[in-house]
């Protein structure tokens, strides 16, 4: 009895590790699967809605999941579902990625199915905001977010500093990156909170620095990707200028010291319009303005993501019916309560202000509208992974009050160039 | 002479005399066996072994996720592990982590584990204290420790209490690597020190007693018992402080991302970037196999030196 009874519990024991791996058929209905950045509950219920108008229409879809990833490690992570041969069908996708899942042929073309939409108005599409997810005149993603920068200010703390207002300093023409960084060195003197901070950066972040050395008409690298930027004058003069900033005049905070403007903690900004939410109850006045006029004149720069159907996803056609549908005239409007469309049509203070009930057409108006058409998008290159951490590494020396600027980013420069041309 | 042994009743085995013979209360004992390890087994099998040979299998070919390319390269990335320029400095990064880590925490722990075996009034509490690091979430503890280390963090503020300017902790090259060693020790510390505790209370009383009489110090009883009678204890310590830092990842992930530079690019660290965010698996892979043969190596070196100085092992 003894044993029998052993036997039993080892055979009970044994199925457990045998978990079967199921596999449905494909014949009936499918289910599509979305990876976004962001688990705001507002954004995943506007998604929803618009898949759940999606499946009414069509029985041969009968779910659409939205499954949010954590924004930091968002590209490896989904790097690593198409790994393990776990691909979702939709992704969200970076604009830092974009050279990567473009050119490799990670993405389904999606000119035809768009321009082939009834009703999808495929012209009305802004050649500058689809230029990055574009090879040729083949389109591979949805630029479905295009964001200008600017700079959020908190009035409040420079006036404690007896400081202008930005909308003073606009009007005066001082907007520009000495006089504003003359304002945060200011406000740190003054009250103890930092001036300005270009959020996302935290010294590791780099391109978010692309706000601000573009006034001074400098560039990561050439138009074509092959030569480095870094060494070149212009740079030289914008990284000079930001690393005074920072450990001679204190206008911005150090390495290793964080300030959250939306709590508070920094007199301005640099980010985009999409954080205005975080200022519903903010108990300081604030302003929303476009970046600072650098040596270079004024200019913008735009960060976008980007919406693409996976090659190896389980059900490529139909998600890229889905993408046309979910990104159409009408949708698109919905999706602008979010995110700045790329449609010519929908850039208006009206269609934008309805998303964003915080901000003044005014503000919308300078701000995106007036500055989407000529952004730069920030650096992206293929290789981008490998390129972010080597720019990283190779600044970091830069970050100490006593660095060699010129030397430093001629190194940067040596360490970049195989990347650059591989 | 019968071949077979049976532990059944000879009674039973009379009464069923057309079962096979083979069929022993043996035979059924490691059957009952081999089933309830199965489960280990096949989770060893599914979880390890698999992703081992796997690995080796990976590393001879180019794989990018992206492209969707997996193509025989054959030693390819052995060559270019061969002639990696960041290689070196990420295998001294690794060998100065770990150097640092097995040191501080097997002597601090020992160091512990000698004061709080003495009889004295509160070691029960710091016991707890030493020890309650290890029960903490590994992540926790780290993002924790990033916020003192700051620039503007508790440690500086600590030590202007003292009139004393600490330096930027995570953004100087040795800081930084002297940072990680430190918060991982004292993540981990305590389980060392509770293999420690238990080894010195396992040494008779009667040798320290006997060379107490002998007219033996402190000093002389200490290397001449305990640490004889805790050598296999320290042998344990020692191979899975090792192991351990050679696998460290989260917290250099959370601390310095492997920065400033490349300084606390550990050997993980550089193979999670090139798998996970270069998106070449193959060459991740190459670095995993180099892992394990380094892992392999120092246990095996470590095992066999264990006859020259660990008590019973020779």
């Amino acid at each position: 009895m003894k044993h029998g009874r052993q036997l039993l519990a080892a055979a009970a024991a044994a199925p457990l590790v045998l978990a079967a791996c199921g596999g449905g058929g494909d014949d009936g209905p499918v289910t599509l699967r979305m990876t976004t950045w962001s688990a705001s509950e507002d954004h995943l219920a506007m998604l929803n809605e618009i898949a759940d108008a999606y499946i009414a229409d069509h029985p041969d879809v009968e779910a659409i999941e939205f499954d949010p990833l954590p924004f930091e490690g968002y590209t490896s992570t989904l790097t690593t579902q198409i790994a393990g041969d776990n691909a979702p069908d939709l992704a969200w996708i970076l604009e830092n990625s974009a050279p990567d899942f473009v050119s490799s042929g990670a993405l389904v073309p999606l000119s035809e199915t768009l321009s082939g939409t009834e009703g999808y108005e495929y012209d009305d599409l802004i050649p500058a905001a689809t230029e990055l997810w574009r090879e040729g005149d083949e389109l591979y993603a949805y630029p479905f977010s295009t964001s200008p920068f600017g700079v959020f200010v908190n009035n409040d703390l420079l006036a404690e500093a007896g400081q202008p207002t930005a909308a003073e300093l606009i009007a005066n023409g001082e907007w520009t990156w000495e006089r504003v960084i003359e304002a945060g060195a200011a406000v740190h003197a003054a009250t103890g909170t930092d001036g300005l901070v270009i959020r996302d950066f935290d010294y590791s972040g780099w391109d978010n620095l692309s706000t601000l050395w573009t006034g001074w008409g400098a560039q990561a690298w050439s138009a074509d990707g092959a030569d480095c930027g870094f060494d070149d004058p212009e740079m030289t003069e914008a990284l000079t200028f930001m690393h005074d900033a920072v450990f001679e005049q204190e206008a911005m905070p150090g390495p290793g010291t964080t300030a959250d403007f939306f709590a508070g903690e920094a007199a301005m900004t640099v980010t985009q319009i999409s954080r205005a939410g975080l200022l519903a109850e903010a108990e300081f006045g604030w302003d929303l303005v476009p970046l600072p006029a650098g040596p270079a004149g004024e200019y913008s720069v735009i960060g976008q993501g980007g919406l693409g159907v996976l090659t190896v996803a389980p059900h490529p056609e139909e998600a890229a019916d889905f993408l046309a549908y979910m990104t159409n005239p009408e949708n698109s409007v919905k999706l602008a309560q979010y995110f700045p469309p790329p449609r010519e049509s929908q850039l208006t203070a009206e269609v934008l202000g309805q998303a964003n009930p915080l901000l003044t057409p005014e503000q919308l108006q300078a701000v995106v509208i007036d500055r989407i058409d000529s952004g730069v998008v920030k650096p992206s290159h293929t290789g981008q992974a490998q390129l972010d951490q080597a720019v990283r590494a190779a600044l970091d020396p830069l970050w100490t009050a006593d660095a060699d600027v010129a030397g430093v980013l001629a190194e940067l420069c040596t360490a970049i160039d195989p990347l650059l041309t591989q | 002479m019968t071949a077979v042994k049976t532990d059944a009743p000879p009674g039973r085995e009379q009464s069923r005399p057309g079962r096979p013979g083979w069929w022993t209360a043996r035979r059924r004992d490691h059957l009952a066996g081999f089933l309830f390890t199965a489960p280990q087994l096949a989770g060893t099998l599914l979880f390890v072994l698999l992703p081992l040979g796997l690995m080796f299998w990976y590393s001879f070919h180019d794989w990018n996720v992206l492209a969707g390319g997996f193509t025989w390269t054959g030693g390819e990335n052995y060559e270019r592990l061969a002639q990696d320029p960041a290689l070196p400095g990420v295998l001294g990064a690794t060998a100065a982590f770990s150097v640092g880590l097995v040191a501080l925490n097997l002597s601090l722990a020992l160091v512990l584990a000698i004061l709080l075996n003495q009889r004295l009034a509160g070691t029960i509490v710091f016991r707890t204290i030493f020890f309650s690091p290890v029960a903490v979430t590994l992540v926790a503890w780290t993002i924790v420790w990033r916020f003192l280390l700051q620039d503007d963090g508790g440690v500086n503020g600590l030590l202007s209490v003292f009139g004393a300017e600490g330096p930027n902790w995570l953004r100087g090259e040795t800081t930084a690597m002297v940072s990680v060693v430190v918060v991982q020790v004292l993540k981990n510390v305590g389980l060392n020190m509770v293999l420690f505790l238990a080894a010195l209370q396992g040494v008779p009383k009667e040798l320290y007693e006997a060379s107490t009489i002998d007219g033996a110090g402190a000093w002389t009883r200490f290397r001449r018992i305990t640490m004889p009678m805790i050598s296999p204890t320290i042998l344990l310590t020692s191979i899975i402080t090792v192991v351990g830092s050679l696998q460290v990842f989260a917290q250099i992930d959370v601390l310095t991302s492997g920065g400033p530079g490349t300084s606390t690019t550990v050997l993980v660290y550089y193979l999670y970037q090139n798998a996970f965010q270069f998106h070449d698996f193959g060459y991740g892979a190459t670095l995993s196999v180099l892992l394990f043969a380094i892992v392999l190596v120092l246990t095996v070196i470590q095992w066999q030196m264990r006859r020259k100085w660990v008590v019973h092992e020779d």
